[in-house]
């Protein structure tokens, strides 16, 4: 892997450039004491100071909600017009954590196996990821946990890593990585002789993920769903922050009587309306099945059908569930469950 | 043709059937003459209906493979897009995304017997699968039909009955619930795992395909049981929500099984490995 160093005073130059280039930059802007990604206007706005932003990166590629065409009434029928890719910008995602970048891969196994998902392609054909390694972590995250770290260059297209305050390691992973660093060459100065791991943040080890598969694999009885998810208020927060979560809703968006558009949008299969039959039957009715489903999906189902797990340690969900469901104390309890 | 797979293809609707109250069968025919020709789709496909404005249901292919030109649906008016697509006229345009899922393994099924065990509304997955055996009837030994509602009004395909009834090739059973049948009723009156017993078919190289609410599907697997009906020569579709068609939305899983792609159509044995998640 081709390593480079950027001094702090150039990396805004290079996104300028970057952008100037034409490129949109989807990097963490703190808004109102949040720090979510957001499309810069301004490399100045951009913030690195957090250990984790509200939301993930997802958005760049999986939108909170999209349209999936449009319909009009016409006289003697309907007319469609078809999912439009001519103005998905290119992107760079920068300042996202090797967790955001690893996340990528388990959303592409469930968009792209089988049909393919073509509003997720296009999107993602257009993402060149720019992640910042961690060089500070809180008790939530574990990366470590799910085969990824601080530092893992997994999913990204260059990795930086802080070196002391002054710049950062610039680890050039893919071609679409060198083609955002080589025009701008003059900016980047040869790579120091650092040991990365000593800039890296330590994550412990929290569970051992397989040991964890292995207990699931028997789990769908057992009586630990109901005592974890006893205080779960079914609200989706974790869904709605997860990197990885992929579940959408399908639904209409009319503009007046005579037109409007087919959309997606995110949604969580810790709701109870998720699977709600109209007949009014419900194959997850209560909150403990859905609980169940959502680890199960994460930790069973995804590396069973789609050899990726839906789950890369980030941590938002627990930052974000308001009765404290902390997603690792909750692993690590399964590691050592008796079926 | 488009490369977005939530794309709906136009379809007119060429015919209205009213069936029951609440229930009715669209005819629909492909606005592109060519798609109209190509179009194919086996016993126990289904698909997603638009009704634009109001949004899609998922409903089976009702038709049968064999004949073609057409699909139909059958459905019950009961939420938002049913109401909908429930109001569209004959001439009218709505939307058809499919055919998605797996199928009943006809071909597994030469030389066999059939017999079909359905109730209420539940008859329209089973009815692509009974003409498409009807249709190509040497391939098949017995065919007899088990047909159960609520009320003799509730009974969908009225005109069809008739016709399995009259053909000497088809042994139909019709029966209502108790208090649901009319002074003029020929048929049953009992539910529908009672009258199957009654009827005491023979498992001997026969499949049986029901399709039924929960209860009935309950209360009608010991019944086979005790006919000596083995697991894998029993078959179901299962019905969850779905919303994609094409196994990301996440919602029709059970266990590791997607409904939409590993299903809907199961046979008993590959029912009782899932989960209880139906």
């Amino acid at each position: 892997m081709e390593q480079k160093y950027i001094p702090k005073s150039s990396l805004k130059a290079w996104l300028a450039k970057v952008k100037d280039g034409g490129k949109q930059i989807y990097a963490p802007v703190t808004e109102g004491g949040k720090t979510s990604f957001r499309r810069v206007k301004s490399v100045d706005d951009i913030s690195m100071e957090h250990v984790q932003t509200a939301q993930s990166a997802k958005g760049v590629a999986f939108p909170r909600t999209e349209k999936l065409f449009s319909y009009a009434m016409q006289p003697g029928g309907v007319a469609l017009q078809d999912y439009d890719s001519a103005n998905i910008p290119h992107t760079v995602v920068f300042g996202l954590h090797p967790c955001d970048a690893a996340a990528f891969k388990p959303l592409s196994g469930i968009f792209g196996w089988d049909t393919g998902d073509k509003p997720f392609g296009e999107r993602m054909q257009r993402v060149t990821l720019v992640s910042l390694s961690c060089s500070k972590c809180d008790e939530l995250c574990f990366c470590t946990s799910v085969d990824g770290s601080p530092g893992s260059a997994v999913g990204s297209d260059i990795l930086l890593t802080a070196v002391g305050s002054e710049g950062y390691l610039v680890e050039i992973v893919t071609d679409r990585g060198r083609a955002l660093t080589e025009p701008h060459a003059a900016l980047f100065e040869a790579a120091p002789d650092v040991n990365k791991e000593e800039l890296l943040a330590h994550v412990p080890v929290r569970f051992s993920v397989g040991a964890v598969e292995r207990s699931l694999a028997g789990a769908f009885e057992s009586d630990v769903w109901k005592q974890q998810s006893a205080r779960c208020l079914g609200c989706g927060a974790c869904a709605f922050v997860c990197p990885a979560c992929a579940c959408f809703d399908i639904q209409e968006n009319p503009k007046g009587s005579a037109s409007g558009d087919r959309i997606r949008c995110w949604d969580s299969c810790g709701f109870s309306l998720f699977t709600l039959h109209t007949s009014g039957h419900n194959p997850r009715s209560v909150q403990s099945q859905r609980w169940r489903q959502r680890l199960l999906h994460k930790f069973s189902y995804m590396p069973r059908r789609l050899s990726v797990r839906g789950c890369t340690g980030c941590g938002r969900c627990s930052r974000a569930c308001p009765v404290d469901m902390n997603l690792w104390e909750h692993l690590s309890e399964l590691e050592n469950l008796k079926n | 043709m488009s490369d977005n797979i939530y794309l709906p293809y136009l379809v007119t609707i060429e015919k209205i059937t009213q069936e029951a109250p609440g229930v009715r069968t669209l005819r629909l025919k492909f606005n592109d003459e060519a798609l109209a020709r190509s179009f194919e789709f086996k016993a126990g496909q289904f698909g997603e209906y638009s009704a634009f404005g109001e949004g899609e249901s998922t409903f089976c292919i009702a038709s049968s493979p064999t004949r073609k030109g057409y699909i139909e649906c059958t459905f019950r008016e009961a939420g938002r897009v049913t109401s909908a697509l429930a109001k569209l006229e004959e001439g009218q345009t709505m939307g058809f995304r499919g055919p998605y899922g797996n199928t009943f393994p006809l071909d597994e099924w030469r030389g066999k017997n059939l017999l079909f065990v359905a109730g209420g509304i539940a008859l329209p997955p089973m009815r692509c699968v009974i003409w498409n055996a009807l249709d190509t009837r040497g391939s098949f030994g017995d065919v007899s039909i088990l047909y159960g509602a609520k009320t003799v009004a509730d009974l969908v395909y009225k005109h069809e009955l008739k016709e399995w009834d009259e053909r000497p090739d088809v042994r139909l059973v019709t029966t209502v619930d108790p208090g649901g049948e009319t002074p003029e009723w020929k048929g049953e009156v009992g539910f529908v795992p009672a009258v199957l017993e009654k009827m005491n078919p023979s498992a001997e190289n026969t499949i049986a395909i029901v399709c039924g609410p929960p209860v009935m599907i309950k209360f009608t697997f010991p019944v086979l049981d005790k006919l000596g009906f083995a697991p894998e020569n029993i078959y179901t579709t299962l019905e969850n929500r779905m919303k994609c068609g094409v196994g990301k939305c996440g919602r029709c899983n059970v266990g590791d099984k997607y409904v939409c792609k590993d299903g809907p159509v199961f046979s008993r044995a590959q029912l009782e490995a899932l989960p209880a998640e139906f």
